[in-house]
């Protein structure tokens, strides 16, 4: 017997039943099949702008910070933040081409790098797939235009995420990865990041940046 | 791990005179609690959350063979592996093989109750493998070579200064020469020591909250990243977790979600959620080549179905302990092993027998807090109880309780008899304690006067006394 049988087997003697069929069988794939939402809260409520103030709202509660910008003012928005702390004007940006609708070479000073995060790099830049207003969270998915490593190596990220982005609870994440990945199906790697990384593991104080970034900015773009 | 549960009452002795340790109790009585109050006040559905949550991992639990094989059969078609582990050995057998398998020297792992409860650190150094600890706390008590005292705060028992100490003298032969005393720059420091580790480590390992059997993803939750800097670095990547953890869909990992980050942290959500579903795809620059999710029985089958059934919806939050009386005078390595608290005293000795671990579920006042805090509403008070009933039935009960719940029991059965003797009783020690109201010691007392005074009983008689007062002037 392999220990996968004697596991699933010591599992249906306790449950005092064999393999579950039929009606049984019948509902647990239909679960599955079509993921039934549970309780949602009601803060996400209200219109596309009241969702975006949540968002803001909550990102801030969390230490992230946030500005509005326009489209046409997004790499500014990255060049002066860049510039209010200190940080130098050089950034490795993921290899995202819906980055690319930001005019980036208007703003000749900031150097960029597209594609793995280096030692050396500081400042990471990308996009994001969604916004979670319920709670101030970014959502990041792997893939050929966004390597996990740039959300978590830089000690600073700057997320750029459209307002269109901005969802109201998870579950609309959830449909937005369906709709993307297929049914059942995900990318390697989804992060939801709320604001920077942290501890309390010394007397239960509050330091930023324990593995991940210190600084997590969001610049978000009216569209 | 070896256990001293059986040594409960040395094990309390010690920690009720350990300064550090007392210092360190009260900044976590009150932080966690008050948190996880603030967190609930702000979530209007927090109550029907919990609900929900329990019923999830109900639902779970009566199909979990159905589960397991749904998420096994997507692990697979994504390219990953799922081994099945009966036991704690079995589990550190099939992890040390693929270990050796990648040709691994130095293995990243984050924070885990189930190696802590396998022992896996011990079993990968006995073959030559390194485990580094990535959180920041389960770092600072490998250095020490201490267990976990907390399952979401391992270093709860530690000072800032016993850290420090602790850098000081490990981080010397790295080149960190000076002492730090300032929180920040300890977190910096080893920050900075952990980064080389996770670029040289061949593996990472890590736990999870939740298994997600439609899409086939393991679940994590962290503040600090380190997770995922685990499952992302190394070449393999490596998931232990026991069988409970699989939950049917991402909806219900999201009802899940949002009671677990209030519940342990008060945090509305942890800094870190991440769904991880099988190895690097094709165009993927970074993450692991390997994904490989051990399955971890260890007991819990048998658990399933019966009178404890209850404690396997446990999801790891520590509510418990953190409003616990108990654990907040104790702190957690008093328990003698892996999991502290209420949760510990309730899955202790199930998972290393009621013999060795009996004392557990006697260090309890029963004033339940732990199922009041619970997000998945287990009703710890109630299986506490169930295991000293089982202490009892196995004639494993000290012969000086058995005794007295014996004269208990010839006292209770006789009303008349109990009335006499319990006012008389309650009169002598209201006429002897009435000078200062209380005892600071009593005859077969010892052990409760040793270490806080007896309240000496208030005018009007026992509770019968008062109840018959009471009813009368009710009428």
């Amino acid at each position: 017997m392999t220990a996968r049988e004697q596991m699933l087997g010591a599992i249906r003697r306790s449950l005092r039943r064999g393999t579950q069929a039929g009606e049984a069988r019948a509902a647990v794939e239909a679960r599955l099949r079509r993921h039934p939402v549970n309780i949602v809260p009601a803060r996400t409520a209200g219109t596309d702008e009241d969702r975006v103030r949540l968002f803001e709202r909550w990102a801030t509660f969390n230490q992230a910070t946030v500005v509005r910008v326009g489209v046409a003012d997004v790499p500014g928005a990255v060049v002066d933040y860049l510039a209010a702390n200190n940080l130098p004007a050089r950034v490795v940006m993921a290899p995202d081409a819906a980055l690319d609708r930001y005019d980036w070479d208007g703003r000749p000073m900031l150097e960029r790098r597209r594609g793995l995060p280096e030692d050396a790099d500081r400042v990471a830049v990308t996009g994001a797939l969604a916004g979670i207003a319920e709670t101030g969270t970014l959502v990041f998915t792997s893939g050929a235009a966004h390597p996990t490593s740039l959300n978590l190596l830089p000690e600073t990220h700057v997320v750029v995420l459209r307002e269109a982005d901005v969802v109201g609870p998870l579950e609309e994440v959830f449909a937005r990865l369906r709709a993307r990945y297929g049914e059942g199906g995900m990318p390697r790697t989804v992060n939801t990041v709320t604001g920077p990384s942290r501890t309390g593991d010394i007397e239960q104080q509050l330091e930023l940046g324990a593995h991940g970034p210190r600084r997590l900015h969001i610049v978000l773009v009216r569209d | 791990m070896q256990s001293t549960a059986h040594a409960f009452k040395d094990n309390v002795d010690r920690a009720l005179v350990d300064d550090n340790l007392q210092q360190s109790l009260a900044i976590l009585k009150v932080g966690f609690s008050e948190r996880r109050r603030q967190a609930v006040e702000r979530l209007p559905e927090f109550e029907a959350l919990r609900d929900r949550a329990r019923d999830i991992k109900n639902h779970a639990l009566a199909h979990l063979d159905l589960y397991l094989e749904a998420f096994e059969a997507k692990v697979t078609a994504l390219g990953g592996q799922v081994h099945w582990a009966p036991t704690a050995d079995d589990a550190c057998r099939v992890v040390l093989d693929i270990c050796r398998e990648a040709g691994a020297r130095t293995v990243a792992k984050s924070k885990s109750m189930i190696a802590e409860e396998i022992a896996l650190n011990a079993h990968l150094e006995a073959h030559g493998i390194e485990p580094v600890e990535t959180d920041l706390g389960e770092y600072i008590i490998q250095l020490r070579r201490e267990p976990p005292s907390h399952i979401i705060a391992p270093a709860v028992h530690l000072t800032k200064d016993q850290v420090a100490d602790t850098f000081h003298e490990h981080h010397r032969k790295l080149g960190f020469d000076r002492r730090l005393t300032e929180r920040p720059d300890l977190v910096a420091e080893a920050r900075a020591v952990l980064r080389r580790r996770f670029q040289e480590a061949d593996v990472g390992i890590t736990g999870a909250n939740f298994l997600v059997a439609e899409t086939g993803s393991s679940m994590l939750v962290t503040n600090e990243g380190n997770a995922d800097l685990s499952n992302t670095l190394p070449r393999v990547h490596i998931v232990i977790a026991s069988i409970e953890k699989v939950i049917p869909t991402l909806e219900d990992a999201a009802t899940l979600l949002r009671v677990l980050a209030r519940s342990a942290t008060g945090q509305e959500w942890s800094s870190y959620t991440t769904f991880n579903t099988g190895p690097r795809r094709p165009g993927d620059l970074d993450g692991p080549e390997q994904y490989h999710v051990v399955l971890l029985d260890n007991g819990r089958s048998s658990v399933l179905g019966g009178d404890m059934q209850d404690m396997l919806r446990c999801i790891r939050c520590g509510a418990c302990m953190n409003h616990c009386p108990v654990y907040g005078a104790i702190g957690g390595h008093a328990y003698g092993w892996v999991y502290p608290g209420p949760i510990g005293s309730v899955l202790t000795p199930q998972l290393i027998g009621v013999a060795e671990a009996g004392s557990l579920p006697n260090a309890s006042t029963f004033c339940g807090r732990c199922e009041s805090v619970c997000p998945v509403r287990i009703p710890l008070p109630k299986l506490m109880r169930h295991w000293r009933e089982r202490e009892f039935e196995h004639h494993l009960t000290p012969a000086a309780v058995r005794q007295g719940l014996a004269l208990w029991a010839f006292l209770a059965t006789r009303p008349r008899l109990y009335r006499w003797a319990t006012g008389l009783a309650n009169r002598l020690l209201a006429l002897f304690g009435r000078a200062d109201g209380r005892y600071a010691w009593l005859p077969l007392a010892g052990a409760w006067t040793r270490y806080r005074d007896f309240p000496a009983p208030q005018a009007g008689g026992t509770f019968h006394a008062q109840w018959k007062t009471r009813r009368g002037a009710g009428r």
